[in-house]
């Protein structure tokens, strides 16, 4: 088995090695074709470890070798499939695969097609690391190795301002939340003596509360970054600047929620502080009805649909934060593919309408591009949360979990939010796909996408459909792990009103959806009331948050900087570093005249060569003869 | 008033000081090469002493190797000079800048 | 008593010589100076009872030494007055001061101190120039055989390089023929 383990730890190395080869030459279809074959190897060998995992295998436990051991630190580079990362691999590597096919066709006239697969490979390579790290030395390492290829993929078209500056507020967002993670891992360490989950997990146990509440802070402020929640959320809209196939798989189904998978992970410190685990939840329910708030008007496709991926991972902090860990790791899971399909889906739409992204501005494509509709359409359905597709299941599981702890107000919250999904999610399907076709107003002529990447998307149409079928098994796969946590409404008839309630609200908001956009007539000018209204305008400006970093942390720390570049850097690092390169350069000036070549001027050089030596010769001969009333004088002194 | 190594010692050392006077000061090469007698002969001067005054010949024919080291650079030096002046038409230091780096 | 009179006169005179030598501006005061010195050298050779150093001396430096820069000299044209343009004289005289006290106290401070001066007097059991032979011929022979050696090597690079072009004179010449003659010596010369 553990050859399964490093096949699909390595294989996405391989293609990323293969890929970066041919980075600086013209596009070849190859290395495309092979990346996606090695990704696919790993592919094929995470399955085969999660049909040796659910056939009740032992976990597999690897070491490759030895990473740090200095004193009584020992870090090893070892790997643990178990239940939780099985379902995160096979969840990478299934969606990755597709991504890859798919970005064959999406990425067909891109002439950084070989880098593109050379990032995305790496990507995938990280994002295994994450999840199959047995340590958190490991995980961080795949932790930041992420971030490094989300930085590379978000610029990718870096010749674009606005992509290089997407990429890099991701990256540095990112790095202030990794000093918490980081400090995080430095405190377990000093506190368990280890970085080992086995271990740190057992030593846990004997931590007093206040020092775990710290540790669950700290690693919890780096899930923020990595995840985007409140108040680090800003980089992820913005990261939409990426290629769409990067999108549906970095900013949708995998990096993103790494943040939940290092809580799922981290379940027996976080069942150690309840307290910690509510204010997860509160945050995770805040984030998830803010950003659906701001999803609900905006007038950009593929951030509408980050917005929901927030929103979404707010749902899954909720779940993690409530202790119903597995319930979370279920969302992650059909999360990641009818979230992907969603954006899958939408680079189809992009491409047919040559990068247009306003759907206000669409229209009627279900006409031209059927296949693309029936496959948003469907996973929209699923993100609702509709019978009988995946996120009925997993969403649902969350509010009974929520309902079941009491917690009304996050359930209430979390409720109210299902109806916003369902509404700007037909929002959004509603104005490309039915209506008046308005493209024509632009000349566009919009086609579908290639065949092949139809086909490729099918496995995760078909996943999205029938997730919630798996249900049974996956959680009786996962309770050898996490937590075993059944949310089972005692009465029947509240567990009935209560899911027959939500199907209603979530089914109405999607007809008011259709009913208000699906006969869309005209290309919104901002003239109209709504638009004019507070409301709108600050959701459309996303509650100014993006106005108020730039404002308030960006201008003054930029003129912090300008200070110390102008008083620190200039007039003290760089002057004495321009100092001693003067003094040298002057007395290379000024003793260049001893090299004049005249041997009158020679010959005085020489004699006071030779009188300097004199000097020194008397002068140690001096203080040879005296070294021992010369020692008594300094000990005198009491210098030796 | 006994003469001892001294008195030797510092009219050795006078007359090297004249000499590297000489050494720094005249840019004519002949007068530099007899400068240079000076220097060796005072050294000359110095080894005869000691040899004297600790009974030993080796100062003495030290002094007797110089003086035949000096002859040499006598010979040498002077055919050289000789060539130079033939292709320059002087004998100053100041135009031999040949060796300026 | 003699002998310090003796010492004194001459460490007058040899300083006097040798100081005309370094400041005189007519190389030949500066020849004739220097060739004075040197016999005025010998004098202390002989008064440290070294007479065979003190006859070589003679005859080498004020003989064989001095006669070859006089000759030398008549390439020369010495008439003429050495032109010296001086920088910093403190320098020069400063400097040389400076070096001078430096070897004196090298040399004298361990022999003051352990007084060796009274130690081993010279006993003069043989003649000066026997010793020197013996020594000469026994210690230091092979030495003495590379100094022949040394002095033919020198003898015939001195003829090599002086003898070339003897048939030219510049003093003989007029300036158009110099001029000719160094558009050819420059090539031809040591070539």
């Amino acid at each position: 088995m553990e050859k399964f383990l490093y096949i699909a730890l390595f294989a996405p190395l391989v293609s990323s090695l293969f890929a970066a080869l041919f980075t600086t030459t013209k596009k070849k279809t190859f290395v495309g074709i092979i990346a996606s074959l090695l990704i696919f190897t790993a592919f094929a060998s995470s399955s085969v470890l999660l049909a040796h995992i659910l056939n009740n295998g032992a976990p597999i436990h690897v070491e490759m070798m030895t990473w740090m051991a200095t004193g009584d630190l020992y870090i090893p580079f070892g790997f643990v499939v178990d239940q939780v990362s099985v379902t995160m691999m096979m969840v990478v590597t299934l969606v990755s695969t597709i991504v890859h096919i798919y970005s064959i066709g999406y990425m067909d006239h891109d002439k950084s097609f070989n880098r593109f697969f050379a990032w995305l490979s790496a990507f995938v390579f990280s994002m295994m690391i994450l999840v199959m790290s047995d340590n958190y030395a490991g995980l961080f390492i795949g932790w930041e190795g992420v971030g490094l290829c989300s930085w590379g993929l978000i610029g990718f078209w870096f010749h674009k301002e606005s992509a290089t500056w997407a990429a890099n507020e991701a990256f540095i967002m990112n790095r202030i939340a990794d000093l918490g993670m980081l400090i995080g891992i430095f405190l377990v360490y000093w506190n368990t003596g280890t970085l080992q989950y086995d271990g740190a997990f057992e030593a846990f146990k004997t931590l007093d509360t206040a020092t775990l509440t710290w540790i669950g802070i700290f690693l919890f402020i780096g899930a923020m970054g990595k995840s985007a929640q409140f108040p680090l959320h800003t980089w992820l809209a913005d990261a939409m600047e990426g290629p769409t196939p990067v999108s549906a798989l970095i900013h949708a189904a995998t990096m993103v929620t790494a943040g939940v998978y290092l809580v799922i992970r981290s379940n027996e410190l976080y069942d150690l502080i309840p307290h910690v685990g509510l204010f997860i939840a509160s945050l995770g329910a805040f984030v998830a009805l803010f950003a659906a708030s701001m999803a609900l008007v905006n007038r950009d496709m593929k951030r509408i649909i980050a917005y929901s991926t927030l929103s979404q991972l707010g749902y899954m902090f909720a779940a993690a934060g409530l202790g119903a860990y597995w319930v979370a790791l279920f969302h992650l899971m059909a999360h990641a593919f009818f979230k992907a399909l969603l954006f899958l889906g939408a680079g189809n739409v992009m491409h047919a309408m040559h990068d247009e992204l306003d759907p206000f501005k669409m229209g009627g494509l279900k006409k031209v591009m059927k296949g693309t509709f029936i496959m948003m359409t469907l996973a929209s359905v699923a993100l609702a949360g509709i019978f009988p597709l995946a996120g009925f299941f997993s969403k649902d599981a969350i509010l009974e979990a929520a309902f079941v702890e009491h917690h009304y107000i996050i359930y209430s919250v979390l409720l109210f939010t299902a109806g916003l999904t369902a509404f700007y999610s037909f929002r959004l399907v509603a104005l490309i796909f039915h209506g008046e076709e308005r493209y024509k107003l632009f000349g566009i002529h919009p086609h579908e996408a290639y065949k092949f990447m139809l086909v490729a998307m099918s496995p995760l149409l078909i996943l999205a459909i029938i997730a919630g079928a798996m249900k049974g098994t996956y959680y009786e796969m996962v309770i050898s792990v996490l937590p075993e946590t059944e949310y089972h409404i005692h009465s029947h008839l509240v567990y009935w009103v209560m899911t027959i309630g939500t199907q209603l609200f979530v089914i109405g908001a999607v007809v008011y959806a259709y009913k208000k956009y699906a006969d869309w007539k005209s290309v919104p000018d901002g003239s109209s009331d709504v638009e004019q209204s507070f409301m709108y305008k600050l959701l459309y400006n996303q509650y100014y948050i993006p106005y108020a970093y730039e404002e308030y942390i960006v201008k003054p720390y930029r003129e912090i900087s300008e200070i110390f570049w102008t008083k620190v850097d200039m007039k003290v690092v760089d002057a004495t570093v321009d100092g001693i390169a003067g003094i040298i350069y002057g007395t290379g000036e000024k003793t260049r005249d001893m090299q004049s070549g005249n041997l009158s001027t020679m010959l005085k050089w020489m004699v006071a060569g030779t009188v300097a030596l004199l000097s020194l010769a008397v002068v140690f001969g001096l203080a040879a003869r005296n070294s021992d009333e010369i020692v008594a004088i300094l000990s005198a002194l009491g210098v030796m | 008033m006994e003469i001892g190594l001294n008195h030797y010692l510092v009219l050795s050392t006078i007359l090297f000081a004249i000499g590297l006077v000489g050494v720094m000061k005249r840019k004519n090469l002949l007068l530099l090469f007899f400068a240079t007698e000076i220097l060796l002969n005072s050294v000359n001067i110095a080894f005869a002493a000691i040899s004297h005054y600790y009974g030993d010949l080796t100062g003495q024919m030290f002094a007797f190797f110089v003086i035949a080291i000096a002859a040499s650079e006598v010979a040498v030096g002077l055919g050289l000079l000789i060539v130079w002046f033939k292709r320059h038409g002087n004998i100053d230091l100041d135009s031999m800048t040949s060796m300026r780096g | 008593m003699f002998e310090a009179v003796a010492f004194y006169l001459f460490a007058f005179l040899t300083i006097a010589m040798f100081y005309i030598v370094v400041t005189t501006k007519q190389a030949l005061y500066a020849l004739t100076a220097l060739a004075a010195g040197m016999i005025f050298i010998s004098a202390f050779f002989f008064i440290l009872g070294a007479d065979f150093l003190g006859a070589i001396q003679i005859i080498v430096y004020t003989g064989a030494v001095m006669a070859l820069y006089a000759f030398g000299m008549m390439f020369f044209d010495t008439t003429r007055d050495v032109k010296e343009k001086q920088g910093n004289k403190f320098i020069i005289v400063g400097l040389s001061t400076l070096a001078a006290i430096l070897v004196v106290v090298i040399f004298a401070a361990p022999m003051v101190s352990e007084n060796v001066v009274a130690l081993y007097p010279i006993v003069e059991g043989v003649g000066n120039t026997q010793e020197v032979g013996v020594v000469l011929f026994t210690k230091y022979l092979i030495p003495f055989e590379l100094a022949a050696v040394m002095l033919l090597v020198a003898m015939i690079a001195g003829i090599v390089l002086a003898g070339k072009k003897m048939d030219l004179s510049l003093t003989l010449m007029n300036s158009e023929e110099i001029e000719e003659a160094k558009k050819q010596k420059n090539k031809k010369v040591l070539s």
